[in-house]
């Protein structure tokens, strides 16, 4: 079997006298869609943060693609392909649509240092941008200013975002946060179709997305992970249903 | 380089740090729990000196002078907070800027009109303006003394209020947590005018102690609000315990950095250019820690919302 | 703290109207002065529409940083005078060719800016108002103690730059073209900036500066390069102070002077270049006005200041859009 494109080794993190994340190992591997499911505050966006590399890991190693990427700032794994979405809506409010996914596209397309010339005219920019937006279906809202859209279509933008970084790695923290049923239904038939292409970690709780997509799912709970595996090892696991999922299901 | 000197100034140092902790204080408690910079913090210092001369003047006694000067002092900051800062408090930081900038170019004028352009001084109680012998060969003004003694105590004081009063636990958390307080219930307008006013009269405090050793004029109020930034920065905004730790480093690095640059630098260079360069360095020293200061912790050693 | 709410959210879309009207009416009004001068008092009036030409062009810097990174510098002045007395020192010593103190004066603003901009950087909020007010006085104190070139009592430029040898400052109105070209330079030097790559990712930083880390920015030297253009334009502008006034002192970096900035860039309204013109001719302006009627015109001038920070939101230019909204526009 190919090695993972992501490994996560003894992972962890305090907060204080609060252990976050507990002693974590994890893998992904190539092409799958690895879920990762847990009640609130099991330690699921702080896992996340550590992936991406906004906060620092107390103890454990990151490796993405074979390369150790523990102490490497985000912006780096970013160039290395490691493309997140944010639970909490995190765009350019003020931009429009278009520029919000262009400047995602502007970061892998040559130097940002150039000084002249109109970077919102750049067709080379311009049409992968469309094209990502046009994955998610907001391809007619691409004139709009970001700060416009209704709280479903700012899911997709996050998502059109991530996906315009070509990314290696796609880390979806609650893509669905507070989307209604057709919003999430859409979301779920775009990731659907992404599967395969590249390795996605997705965070969530809406039960029916995570196993409609999941092609293998972690459960966390207290920063810890208790069980691991394909959808229906894991949704029979007694410790789980016990801990989780019993009242998650219903 | 005599001993005698180097305690002489390390005394002076402890007088500036104590004067700078006065100031600092206020400025930080604004800063921290009110997220609002207040430029006009040093033209409240200076009121505090115009207010003492003039009662001074009235009431022929220092104490009373010193006491009428600090509810005058208080009033008008009052005031000013009543009539400008409080549609200040939500805006952004530059607009504060210019808003309390405006009210120093004001107020130096005014004291220039009302008090005229000439310092004026102010004449320090008989019985503690002489000099002590404090070693055999170290004679020492009793005043700087006595404020070195004052800005302890003010510590003092104020370590207790906000370590162990229920007004100074609603400060700190305050200064950590602004909109939490507010959302928990406690009246936060009461408690910013609380934090406003003794910020003022302890900025008006040194003024009125400084006074008889500087000479009052308008403007005194500027350099020293900077020297004020660079120690609620250097310490962390909104902690108390970082100003006063930082307004003592500042205060004895500029003194004894311009004291003795001249003679450190005579180590390594000849004469005449340590002599040139000497007095540029001691002037930049404080600036040069900050930098590094801030470099290694970009929000100050103790900030109170605590290290991202 | 409330979020800067601006006019340069959006990339400028080579908008027909608002946009380019007003910048292309300044620099009319600019470009035709000296024709209206000729007939009264034309020295003084040159030299005053000079200064705030030569002000505007710090202004605009600092509208770069402010308006459009929310990067409050309060120690932009530093520039203006490490560029004044670049032509100060060289002329001192007997070198006057623009040739030599343009570089000299930019060279030295780039450098100050890099050193101080890569601490200052590190801070967000009021630390970096406050370090960059703390270095502006640093430069500052390192001035006054500059015993060989006048200290606090400033230094008198004896001779204009030249260019190769010709004298095209000596002259009130070549001075004033001089001046006039480089604003216009700066000014679309800056607007070419901002849409720019480079000024996207700087303003998608102001936005949301996070996001454009994971997207694969380092904002951080984005922003310190942008720090450093925006130093050398202001050095730039001391240049020809110094040119200008023939004199510098420790003064044109005091950091009241740095206010006086920031006022001209928020007078006029942030975050639009042509704000920071208009700025800078309303602050100068109205102070000449106000010092000719009286000896405290500072008692009037920062009550004015006080409202203008309370109730102008915008600025000048902000005032105007709502007029024009309400007259139906």
């Amino acid at each position: 079997m190919a090695d993972p494109v992501l490994r996560i080794e003894n992972l962890s993190k305090s907060f204080g006298g609060l252990r976050v994340t507990d002693d974590v190992t994890l893998d992904v591997r190539a092409g799958e869609l690895h879920a990762v499911i847990g009640p609130n505050g099991a330690g699921k966006t702080t896992l996340i943060n550590q992936i991406s590399g906004l906060l620092a890991p107390d103890a454990g190693h990151i490796a993405f693609a074979g390369e150790d990427i523990t102490g490497l700032p985000a912006h780096r794994r970013a160039e290395r392909g490691l493309a997140r979405s944010f639970q909490i809506t995190s765009i350019l409010p003020r931009f429009s649509v278009l520029e919000n996914v262009a400047l995602a596209v502007q970061a892998r397309n040559g130097s940002s240092f150039r000084f002249f010339g109109r970077a919102a005219d750049e067709a080379g920019l311009n049409s992968p941008a469309l094209a990502a937006l046009a994955q998610v279906g907001l391809a007619d809202r691409a004139d709009a200013a970001a700060a416009d859209l209704s709280h479903g279509e700012k899911r997709a933008l996050e998502l059109a975002i991530a996906l315009a970084m070509e990314p290696k790695l796609l880390l979806l923290d609650e893509p669905m946060a507070g989307t209604g049923r057709d919003e999430t239904d859409r979301l779920v038939a775009v990731l659907r179709s992404l599967k395969g292409r590249f390795p996605m970690v997705l965070v969530e709780h809406d039960m029916t997305a995570v196993f409609a997509l999941a092609d293998r799912i972690s459960v966390m709970i207290y920063g810890r992970i208790l069980a691991s595996g394909p959808p229906d090892v894991v949704r029979n696991d007694p410790q789980v249903v016990a801990a989780y999922l019993g009242d998650e299901m219903e | 380089m005599s001993l005698t000197l180097l305690i002489v100034q390390t005394l002076n140092g402890l007088q500036l740090g104590v004067l700078l902790f006065l100031i600092a204080a206020g400025l930080t408690l604004v800063f921290g729990v009110m997220d609002f910079i207040n430029l006009a913090h040093g033209v409240q210092y200076m009121l505090g000196a115009y207010l003492a001369v003039m009662f001074y003047g009235l009431t022929g006694n220092f104490l009373f002078a010193l006491v009428l000067a600090l509810g005058a002092a208080l009033l008008f900051g009052l005031v000013l907070e009543f009539a400008v800062f409080r549609h200040l408090y939500d805006r952004d930081h530059v607009d504060q800027v210019i808003a309390t900038f405006g009210i120093i170019i004001f107020l130096n004028q005014g004291v220039k009109l009302l008090w005229g352009a000439s310092p004026l001084s102010l004449p320090m109680p008989e019985a503690l303006s002489g000099s002590i012998v404090l070693m055999p060969g170290i004679l020492y003004p009793v005043w700087r003394l006595v404020i070195i003694a004052s800005g302890l105590a003010v510590a003092l004081i104020l370590y207790l209020l906000v370590g162990h009063t229920r007004v100074g636990m609603l400060v700190r958390a305050g200064a950590t947590n602004a909109p939490m307080v507010s959302a928990l219930g406690v009246n936060i307008r009461r408690l910013f005018m609380i934090v406003f006013g003794f910020g003022t009269m302890l900025a008006g405090f040194a003024g009125i102690m400084i006074a008889p050793i500087l000479s009052v004029e308008p403007g005194m109020g500027d350099t020293i609000l900077i020297l004020a930034f660079v120690v609620i920065v250097i310490g962390g905004i909104g902690s108390i315990r970082g100003a006063f730790l930082a307004a003592l480093i500042i205060g004895l690095v500029d003194t004894l950095g311009r004291s003795f640059a001249v003679d450190i630098l005579r180590l390594f260079m000849a004469p005449s250019p340590a002599r040139t360069v000497g007095p540029a360095i001691a002037s930049m020293l404080i600036y040069l820690l900050m930098a590094v200061v801030l470099y290694l912790r970009p929000a100050g050693l103790f900030p109170a919302k605590g290290r991202a | 703290m409330a979020q800067l709410a601006l006019a340069s959210d959006r990339t400028p879309r080579r908008s027909g109207l608002a946009g380019n009207v007003l910048p292309v009416l300044v620099f009319i009004v600019f470009a035709a002065l000296p024709l209206f001068a000729a007939f009264q008092a034309e020295a003084y009036v040159l030299g005053l529409v000079t200064r705030v030409m030569i002000f505007a062009i710090a202004a605009l810097s600092l509208d770069l940083l402010v308006g459009y990174g929310a990067l409050v510098s309060f120690g932009h002045a530093a520039f203006v005078g490490l560029g004044a007395y670049a032509v100060g020192i060289l002329s001192a010593h007997g070198v006057h060719d623009a040739l030599i103190s343009l570089p000299v004066a930019l060279g030295v603003s780039a450098l100050f800016a890099w050193a101080t901009g890569i601490v200052c950087l590190r801070t967000k909020g009021v630390y970096f108002i406050m370090i960059t007010l703390a270095f502006g006085q640093m430069v500052f104190f390192i001035a006054t103690s500059l015993a060989p070139y006048g200290g606090d009592d400033g230094l008198t430029i004896r001779m204009r730059s030249t260019l190769a040898g010709f004298p095209i400052f000596n002259n009130d109105r070549s001075l004033y073209y001089i001046c006039l070209a480089c604003l216009l330079g700066a000014y679309l030097l800056c607007r070419a900036l901002i849409g720019s790559r480079f000024g996207r990712v700087y303003r998608g930083a102001r936005e949301n500066a996070l996001r454009m880390g994971t997207i694969g920015f380092e904002v951080y030297r984005f922003q310190l390069v942008m720090y450093v253009i925006a130093g050398m334009l202001a050095g730039l502008a001391g240049f020809l102070l110094g040119n200008a006034t023939d004199f510098v002192s420790p003064a044109y970096m005091a950091w009241q002077r740095s206010g006086d900035l920031l006022i001209m860039v928020i007078l006029g309204g942030m975050g639009t270049l042509h704000g920071a013109i208009v700025g800078s001719a309303a602050f100068l302006l109205t102070e000449e006005w106000l010092s000719g009627l009286t000896e405290h015109w500072k008692v009037i001038f920062g009550p004015l200041l006080v409202l203008v920070a309370v109730f102008a939101r915008g600025g000048l230019i902000g005032v105007g859009t709502r007029l024009r909204g309400l007259l139906g526009g």
